[in-house]
């Protein structure tokens, strides 16, 4: 066993996911055999390999800091479920005490 | 009116030029065989008619005035996953049920200069993460060839309305292979180009250095004639790729003669059925009547693709997917505080597998994991990359199957993640390694499910693998539609 239901109901609570009892056990048999799997990359000695994230070496280009277009506030709102003029509305993140 | 699905784009193009047929006319025929046909197919989940028909009749004014575009009134099917201005745009989940997106991808940006008519949004594994179309939150989309078993995924539902004549071609991505191993059980054609070949731009992200849009088509020619419009440099993409951009339909009927084609050992393995192993190796033998030499090769790193690939793109995956909060758009389900409001939303929206695939990517990522997989998975994608670039000295492009089995049973896989995850295993390295790949059918099993090739090129030498797809379907001249829709 690679992980545990705690460490999955642990990890859930970092990606903010709300999960049922019978979902942590499934998850967590899942995971493990997953992880299990994945074990398999050990095997192999990658000692001073460079990473691979894009098929063509590619540099970083910059653009010319000019003003541009972008999107009005109502076009950034309308998706919103909640919007109090230009803002987004959201419930407490800070308690205030009375 | 049936023999129009044996038109590629160009011969559509031509028919519309001399008249003999409208935009207004081949929409509407394709709206009624969606009308007809995609009650049992379920491969779309929106069709857009207004929208189609008033795209349609612009592009016969543009016909009349001599200024048609390359895609001018030819009706596309576009995965969901794809930004479409004014558009609800769902990725098939309910946690962006309702999105309606404020702008153009710029593939749907390019199609639209070229006069595409949208006929509707199709259906996907939610997020783009599956390989059956089964984890859709909306509907399973069933295979035309046989309705009892899955299209593919996760661009399930593109593959399946191009093969029973929904469209005439569609959009849709590939992370893994989610455009090559439905093209491949659907029996119809289906390209990854090369990683930054096509804007990212307005493709919701799943794993952003895997993602790639590509055409699924009914014949190689449409899908040159797709790839000419979409491919090019975009200043929206960071990672795409500055280089100019050939006429893919060029190399199109070109002889094979000299060219080598390298098998590579790593892929003949146990576990893939024998109708597609029997099928591959009569096209490889096709190819070599036609002048191909055959070069055995060898990618040793093979087996160990997928565990590579399922760190990195769940890592991926759990950043991308954070942003749905229930705060700038999609759903919200309140809570006490914003924690619980979070939790909550994110518990009704997403579907199981999107939840596995963001705990998994959580844990690789968290807190003294990092090194272990992620970096780890990271450095093994640069050896598994090397593994092509020494192929890459013997031959011009790799031929394999796409995947190792036809078509499977509805709810087959459903319940065992690991076993799903390794139907993708011909597809996976391709993305690790970003090199452009195409699925083309070359056969049929005892079933009379198609089987496809994959033929895969060096990066932005899309032309030739599309010259050799070209030669295999001249060749073959397979079944194109399945009778029941035919």
């Amino acid at each position: 066993m690679k992980i545990t239901s705690q460490t999955v109901e642990y990890v859930a609570h970092l990606a903010r996911l709300e999960l049922s009892r019978e979902e942590i056990d499934q998850y967590t048999n899942q995971l493990n055999s997953i992880l299990d799997y994945m074990d398999a990359l050990n095997k192999l000695d990658t000692h001073g390999i460079e990473t691979t994230s894009h098929a063509m070496p590619l540099r970083c280009v910059l653009r010319d800091d000019d003003v541009k277009d972008s999107f009005t506030v109502e076009e950034s709102t309308k998706n919103a479920p909640e919007v109090i003029g230009s803002f987004f509305k959201v419930p407490p993140i800070i308690e205030v005490e009375e | 009116m049936e023999d129009l699905l044996k038109l590629n784009i160009i011969e559509l193009s031509k028919l519309f030029e001399k008249r003999e047929i409208t935009s207004m006319e081949l929409t509407g025929f394709y709206l009624e065989r969606i009308k007809r046909y995609d009650q049992e197919i379920q491969s779309y989940l929106k069709i857009t008619e207004d929208k189609a028909l008033d795209m349609a009749k612009k592009a016969d004014k543009n016909i009349q005035n001599g200024e048609a575009g390359r895609l001018e009134g030819i009706p596309f099917g576009i995965k969901d996953i794809l930004c479409t201005k004014d558009m609800e745009t769902t990725c098939a989940s309910k946690i962006l049920k309702g999105f309606i997106a404020p702008y153009d991808a710029t593939v749907i940006k390019k199609l639209n200069v070229d006069g595409y008519v949208h006929l509707g949004r199709l259906n996907m594994d939610e997020f783009a993460m599956g390989s059956s179309t089964e984890n859709s939150a909306y509907q399973a989309t069933k295979n035309p060839w046989s309705l009892d078993r899955i299209p593919g995924g996760s661009s399930g539902g593109s593959a399946a309305a191009t093969v029973a004549g929904l469209c005439v071609a569609s959009l849709g991505t590939d992370t893994g292979g989610s455009i090559r191993q439905p093209a491949s059980l659907c029996g119809v054609v289906g390209m990854k180009p090369t990683y930054g070949r096509v804007s990212r731009y307005g493709l919701v992200a799943f794993a952003s250095s895997l993602d790639q849009i590509g055409p699924i088509t009914r014949n190689v020619t449409d899908c040159a004639v797709v790839m000419n419009v979409i491919a090019g440099y975009d200043h929206m993409d960071s990672t795409s790729i500055p280089h100019p951009v050939p006429d893919f339909t060029e190399m199109l009927g070109r002889d094979i003669k000299g060219m080598r084609i390298g098998i590579p050992k790593e892929y003949f393995i146990e576990g893939i059925e024998q109708d597609v192993n029997q099928s591959i190796k009569e096209t490889l033998l096709l190819l070599e009547k036609n002048g191909a030499s055959i070069v055995d090769i060898s990618l040793p790193h093979t087996e160990y693709a997928v565990a590579t690939y399922y760190i990195i793109c769940t890592a991926e995956a759990s950043s991308n997917l954070a942003r749905y909060d229930g705060v700038k758009y999609g759903l919200r389900v309140q809570g006490k505080d914003i924690i619980e409001m979070y939790k909550k939303t994110r518990l009704a929206g997403f579907g199981k597998e999107v939840k596995r695939r963001i705990i998994l990517g959580t844990y690789v990522l968290s807190s003294g994991y990092y090194d272990a997989y992620y970096r780890k998975a990271s450095q093994v994608r640069t050896l598994i990359r090397r593994d092509f670039e020494e192929a890459f000295k013997k031959c011009h492009v790799i031929a394999t199957p796409v995947s190792p089995t036809t078509a499977f049973k509805i709810g087959e896989k459903t319940d065992d993640p690991l076993q799903m995850y390794l139907s993708d295993i011909f597809t996976i390295p391709v993305n690790l390694a970003g090199l452009p790949a195409i699925s083309v059918p070359c056969g049929f099993d005892t079933l009379g499910l198609p089987i496809g090739l994959q033929i895969i090129g060096q990066p932005l030498d899309e032309a030739r693998i599309l010259q050799v797809a070209y030669l295999v379907e001249q060749e073959k001249k397979l079944k194109k539609i399945p009778d029941r829709y035919a």
